[in-house]
């Protein structure tokens, strides 16, 4: 049982830069919790703070009730996995998990059963002998996760463990992640800058954007009810499309029912449909000006009216559209999303 | 794909290489050469006859047994400037990598020495060490030790490996620097996290990744004491007292600038010669392979 409670936290760096502007989170104990946001945004910072890499400026962190502020990260009880691994490179895998326990003084024959328990789980019981260099990039991973997972610790701490690997095996990895953090229901803190690692992996999904958490729920509540700008723009791929729509309107859009004053609507690529279907509030005119052909689906990329701002249309299946081909596409009044031109945030 | 630049005709590679190929058989072929012919002749005091002997020189050599002695204090020399000059260095360098105010202005201070000439490196030493007039050894005389490095041998050794060590700290602080700062921080990081405390974390995490770079100075260190101290022993020493700081490359000098004896004073510099093509070939083989993780 442990949860992880942020109070205000800022990290203020020496010179006066603010990389953590006050930022306040409740991680439930066992919950997957994942701060998404684009480089430069605080949240690796946010991670370090709570795994005591880095000192906190101001607010507190607690870990299973307990502050945590001014105690080691030795005696955290965290465990963390690095982008790089970290691995200790003179030592073979078997040491590697073994090193944090022996550091504690855990009986030998307890050492050696956590260790084999761990292997077996992340199937590197080949590799025990072998020293890092001898292994893969997705086998060093599990060793990283392994050498987390024998200290049996209340929080795990991930900072972007997926990043230094290919496409394919970050899915893979990404799977792994889920399903082991499930079967041990530790509580987990979770750093990507990918939004689609963020989505899948996220029991709670925290957009950061510089040194603040922009919005934090359920993955799919993000998506669906973006509440600022930012978040819009950076959950989904393709990213939503954003147009700004002054007062008197736009050419080559017609918007049947919208908040009163300039707003910027929102609508995501997949919810713009060629064929009307039904009360369309919405109807644009594109001149498209690429196909993207990636299988499943064809995305359409072209400007409103021939010259106005850039959106971005998700046909299914195969297209048989053209560059210079003018469309007309259409959503219906629940899947706008408009939002405050000044204030980025959501008006509903 | 790599790219390669190729020359066509063979003029032009020798041209570009034969400046510096001029310099090494000038000065370093051409010299070991006539070591090793002079180290098989005998020549008469005044110089006029010259016989040529064979291996008498080197017979002679390892008949007598100041040549061991010489080894020996050469041997005592060295390990303790290695040893010395290695820990000080590697402690100067982990305290230097710490985020530490001034860094800059402490690292500049301890890369210094290293630009003094040996030679003055050993006056400076003397100077302060002088039984009677040093200001180190008036404060020495002064907590009530008796302290005289013209007279006793143990003091002549302690201030030859002061200074030779004073000499070579910077140079070795300077590579466990860079050897320090290529560790990646997170696998310190994650130690942290894995509860070593930060003396465990250094003996079992800094120290074996540092081995390479260890290894290096050790054999570079050894180089060095075997044959740039020389500079320090003749301003501060001269080998003495008694021949209780002689090395063997201040034996090379001495046997045969002072003692005229030109022939085995080659010999004693062929076996240095060998000594130190040992300690390039053993770097060679083992810095790249044995001391890697």
């Amino acid at each position: 049982m442990s949860d992880v409670r942020l109070d205000a936290v800022r990290k203020v760096y020496p010179g006066g830069v603010e990389a953590v502007k006050g930022v306040s989170l409740e991680i439930a104990d066992g919950q997957f919790c994942v701060l998404v946001g684009p480089s430069g945004c605080g949240k690796s910072t946010l991670l370090r703070m709570v795994a005591g890499l880095e000192t906190i400026s101001g607010g507190t962190c607690a870990i299973d009730g307990k502050v945590v502020n001014e105690i080691e990260p030795a005696e955290r009880d965290i465990a963390m996995v690095f982008q790089n691994y970290a691995l200790y490179p003179h030592m073979s895998v078997y040491d590697n998990m073994a090193y944090g326990l022996r550091n504690r003084g855990t009986p030998k024959d307890e050492i050696d059963a956590r260790v084999k328990e761990a292997a077996r789980i992340l199937e590197v019981e080949p590799f025990l002998a072998r020293k890092p260099k001898a292994l893969s990039g997705g086998q060093r991973q599990r060793v990283a996760m392994g050498r987390a997972i024998v200290r049996k610790p209340k929080v795990f701490l991930f900072d972007e463990p997926l990043s230094n690997l290919d496409a394919k095996l970050r899915i893979q990895m990404r799977v792994e992640i889920k399903k082991l953090q499930r079967a041990l229901k530790t509580t987990s803190i979770y750093v990507t800058h990918d939004q689609l690692e963020a989505m899948t992996l996220a029991d709670q999904l925290v957009v950061m954007n510089k040194g603040q958490v922009e919005q934090a729920g359920a993955p799919l509540d993000l998506y669906e009810k973006p509440q600022t700008i930012f978040v819009a723009g950076f959950i989904g791929a393709p990213p939503m499309n954003l147009v700004t729509v002054p007062e008197a309107g736009l050419p080559g859009l017609t918007l049947i029912e919208r908040p009163a004053g300039p707003v910027v609507l929102g609508i995501r690529p997949e919810h713009l449909h060629e064929q009307p279907m039904g009360p369309d509030t919405l109807t644009v005119e594109i001149v498209v000006s690429a196909v993207e052909a990636v299988g499943a689906e064809t995305y359409l990329y072209g400007a409103l009216h021939g010259h106005g701002p850039e959106l971005i249309v998700r046909v299914p299946g195969r297209a048989t559209h053209a560059p210079g081909q003018r469309i007309r596409a259409c959503a219906e009044a629940s899947q706008l999303h408009f939002f405050n031109p000044q204030t980025g945030r959501r008006i509903d | 794909m790599e790219k390669r630049v190729v020359f066509h005709g063979k003029l032009l590679p020798f041209l570009l290489l034969a400046p510096q190929l001029l310099v090494t058989l000038i000065f370093f072929y051409l010299p070991a050469g006539q070591a090793v012919w002079q180290s098989f002749l005998v020549q008469d005091a005044f110089g006029l006859s010259t016989e040529f002997v064979w291996f008498e020189n080197y017979q002679i050599l390892f008949a007598k047994g100041e040549y061991y002695r010489t080894m020996l204090t050469t041997a005592i020399f060295s390990s303790l400037v290695a040893f010395f000059s290695l820990s000080i260095a590697l402690l100067f360098a982990v305290q230097a990598d710490k985020h530490i105010k001034f860094a800059t202005g402490y690292k500049t201070l301890l890369i210094w020495p290293y630009a003094v000439a040996p030679a003055i490196a050993g006056v400076l030493w003397l100077f302060m060490f002088q039984p009677s007039l040093g200001l180190v050894s008036q404060a020495i005389r002064a907590a009530g030790f008796e302290w005289n490095p013209l007279l006793d041998q143990n003091h002549a050794m302690a201030l030859v490996v002061m200074a030779a060590t004073w000499k070579q700290i910077s140079y070795n602080f300077l590579f466990f620097l860079a050897g320090l700062q290529a560790i990646p921080k997170s696998v310190i990081e994650a130690a942290a996290i894995d509860g070593a405390t930060p003396m465990r974390r250094f003996w079992t995490i800094i120290f074996p990744l540092l081995s390479p770079t260890t290894f290096f100075l050790l054999v570079v260190n050894i180089v060095y004491v075997f044959f740039d101290t020389f500079g320090i022993i003749d301003a501060a020493t001269q080998g003495g007292p008694a021949k209780g700081t002689e090395t063997l490359v201040y034996k090379v000098f001495s046997d045969g600038k002072s003692g005229g004896d030109l022939g085995g004073s080659a010999a004693q510099s062929v076996v240095l010669m060998v000594i130190v093509i040992a300690l390039t070939a053993i770097q060679f083989r083992y810095v790249e392979r044995k001391v890697q993780y």
